[in-house]
């Protein structure tokens, strides 16, 4: 008993200090100008640029609008990053040029690939539309199968790691190129919940770069994490959690009372009741 | 007594900041570490080259009703005086100095006005402010001067190259020469600006920005060439992985060896090349290839990255096709090898893994297939996933009929079990 409450005390102890030196940690922290420190501040406004290659993409975050002015014919490429058990939906508008310094129809395209630069299935929304000459936006979506936590190497299901997101006019008149458009594009997800959560697990989301320095057999897992920046906001899921757990544990409950409720049918309530003590 | 309780207490603190340290060292050892190999090495300053047409062409008013020389001075200003920290920044101009009529003469006509390097803000006004309108438009010599200008240092190089009116000097084409330059491997860029929206002016800018993976920019108002040629020079300023230069070969045999890094080459129309990376048992391969149209092409296309042994089995592939205007296609493979037994020779024993890059791209006749498109490899080395053992999260199950075959199989277990400790209980009675 001695021991016991020993051992409360020890933890409790334990939990105390550590929160004390969390907190100080964590006001240090926000008080040096670190790296992580600076781009968490940079994530508060949403970027006004956008990249032109899979390399240059303007990283964003979920329920982010990312704004960027181009010309028509500019490749424009974000990237952000989707964890496991999410739905994402990806929505963009392009604001086109006035009607008057327009030639024809423009036909506008949203494509997505995953962090291996494999091109992903739309479920459904318009990936593709055209706008008429007249038109003064062109409105975009498309909605991500569901990012399972492993998939077998020979499929090309979504996994979750960094989702690039690109934005281009696909079909237009020649005389059209290079005239100024505004686009704006945001990223949303729901999530799937247990239903969809899949045994196995990476050992790293797919995230470009996310080789250490120097590969290891069996290396740590905490060097090949990627940068903090290509994180979803709290970082990647460890994986192990769904309701599924949930669903097991009231199964398993119910099973015992169901088992009980059985055994007194059958068992009767023992001793009758009318015998004397002792007979 | 007294002391055995402080003795407690002091083994009760240690244990306690004991505790305490193995959390802390826990909870740094599984945070993601800041600096990941895959950030940018410290690379040298960026550079860029603002690269004006200063024929005699750019006199006409027609910008907001000013000359095409006036808007394009205002927009220097505006931009020297926003220039990016730590990136460098030279302006050159083209058909600045020669009035004549001499061909030969005119095509020379290409001046550094102010050289690559940290910017001095009133010199490099100053001598933007004394440019007048002169002579010829020679953009083939300007880029290939101004890519001699951006030499020197592994950096992103930008070209901004401003102009009023296409190239009057044939038989060089500009086009070609953006293509060369790229093909150099010397992360170079050209992002052009056109004053003069003429189908000819825009074909051969909009070739230009697409033989280096730039862009093309009509320009019809002052804020326009302002913002634009603004966001051009900010965007050099973000630092960037560039890809290291490789050769693949023609056969898995002889192919250069690749470790974990993101590579460039470049492909002809139907080729293919052969990269070998080492994966060792328990670990993942990754890789991805991107082929860049950086030139017109036929209106189907396609590209296939296969992983195989070096006996030419195949492991996997990954393969994309499309169709329509593109800047590139991509495509990616993983490849987990599984861990080996228990012996340390097995672990270590590094499997060659040939990778192919084919791409299926055409074009018409008429364009030049030397040298071949730009290729984008990524190679990435991970430890290998945990594989699932059955679909479901850990085998655990989920849902109604879970629940009624969970209760049913219970309540018939607790039956027979009161049946039976019922029918033992008659049994010893009647004994």
């Amino acid at each position: 008993m001695r021991s016991v409450r020993r051992l409360t005390t020890t933890i409790a102890a334990a939990l105390v200090a550590c929160a004390g030196l969390a907190g100080a940690a964590g006001t240090a922290a926000a008080a040096s100008p670190s790296p992580s420190a600076s781009a968490g501040a940079g994530a508060d406004t949403a970027p006004t640029e956008a990249g032109t290659s899979f390399r240059t993409a303007t990283p964003i975050r979920m329920d982010q609008r990312a704004t960027a002015g181009a010309s028509t014919g500019d490749y424009l490429y974000w990237v952000l990053p989707v964890d496991a058990g999410a739905r994402a939906t990806v929505k963009a508008k392009v604001t086109l040029p006035p009607p008057s310094a327009r030639h024809g129809a423009t036909t506008w395209q949203l494509d997505v690939y995953d962090g291996l630069r494999r091109r992903q299935a739309c479920r459904y929304g318009a990936q593709t539309k055209s706008a008429a000459k007249d038109a003064a936006s062109v409105e975009l979506s498309c909605s991500l199968r569901t990012v399972r936590g492993w998939a077998e190497q020979w499929a090309n299901d979504p996994l979750p790691g960094s989702y690039y997101i690109r934005l281009t006019v696909v079909d237009l008149s020649q005389e059209d190129l290079g005239q100024p458009v505004h686009a704006e594009v945001e990223a949303s997800a729901s999530d799937a919940g247990g239903a969809q959560a899949v045994d196995g697990k990476l050992s790293a989301p797919l995230v470009p770069g996310a080789t250490s320095a120097t590969p290891k057999p069996s290396g740590s897992a905490a060097a090949q994490q990627p940068a903090a920046s290509d994180a979803p906001d709290g970082g990647w899921s460890s994986g192990w959690w769904s309701d599924r757990w949930i669903w097991t544990a009231v199964g398993g409950v119910l099973a015992a009372l169901a088992g009980i409720g059985g055994y007194r049918l059958t068992r009767g309530s023992g001793r009758p009741a009318y015998l004397p003590p002792g007979a | 007594m007294i002391s055995r309780t402080i003795t407690k207490r002091i083994t009760g603190r240690r244990l306690a900041a004991g505790v305490c340290g193995l959390l802390a060292a826990l909870s740094v050892g599984l945070s993601p570490t800041p600096a990941a190999a895959g950030e940018p090495a410290a690379q040298s300053a960026p550079k860029v080259e603002l690269t004006l047409d200063v024929s005699g062409s750019m006199r006409t008013r027609d910008i907001d009703g000013q000359s095409r020389m006036s808007a394009a001075k205002q927009a220097f200003n505006d931009v020297l005086d926003a220039v990016p920290e730590g990136v460098q920044l030279g302006i050159r101009t083209l058909g600045a100095n020669y009035p004549g009529e001499d061909r030969q003469v005119g095509c020379k006509d290409t001046r550094q006005l102010y050289p690559v390097g940290p910017i001095n803000r009133t010199e490099a006004k100053t001598a933007v402010a004394t440019l007048v309108p002169t002579g010829w438009t020679p953009i083939g010599p300007a880029l290939q001067a101004a890519a001699k200008d951006l030499q020197g240092g592994d950096g992103q190089r930008r070209i901004v190259l401003i102009t009023d009116g296409e190239d009057t000097c044939a038989p060089l084409d500009p086009c070609q020469v953006a293509r060369d330059i790229a093909a150099q491997g010397i992360h170079l860029t050209v992002d052009t600006l056109g004053l003069l929206p003429d189908a000819k002016t825009r074909s051969q800018l909009s070739c230009i920005a697409e033989a280096t993976g730039g862009t093309y920019t009509s320009v019809q108002h002052r804020g326009q060439l302002r913002d634009r040629v603004h966001q051009l020079v900010n965007r050099t300023a973000h630092p960037v992985r560039t890809p290291v230069a490789t050769q693949g070969a023609q056969q898995c045999a002889g192919a250069p060896q690749l470790k974990p890094g993101l590579y460039g080459d470049r492909e002809k129309f139907a080729e293919h090349r052969w990269y070998r990376v080492d994966v060792k048992p328990g670990q993942e391969l990754r890789a991805s290839v991107s082929v860049a149209a950086d030139r017109a092409v036929n209106n189907d296309y396609g590209v296939l990255l296969r992983a195989s042994t070096v006996h030419g089995r195949e492991i996997v592939r990954g393969s994309e096709s499309g169709d329509g205007r593109t800047d590139a296609i991509s495509t990616g493979l993983r490849y987990a090898k599984p861990p080996a037994g228990s012996s340390d020779a097995a672990k270590d024993a590094a499997e060659t893994v040939c990778l192919q890059v084919s791409n299926s791209f055409s074009a018409p006749a008429s364009v030049k297939t030397d040298p071949g498109m730009p290729v984008e490899l990524a190679v990435d080395l991970v430890d290998g996933p945990h594989n699932a053992s059955d679909p479901a999260s850990f085998g655990l199950g989920r849902g109604w009929w879970l629940l009624g075959a969970l209760v049913l199989a219970g309540l018939v277990g607790g039956l027979l079990w009161g049946w039976i400790s019922r029918w033992r209980v008659t049994v010893w009675r009647t004994n």
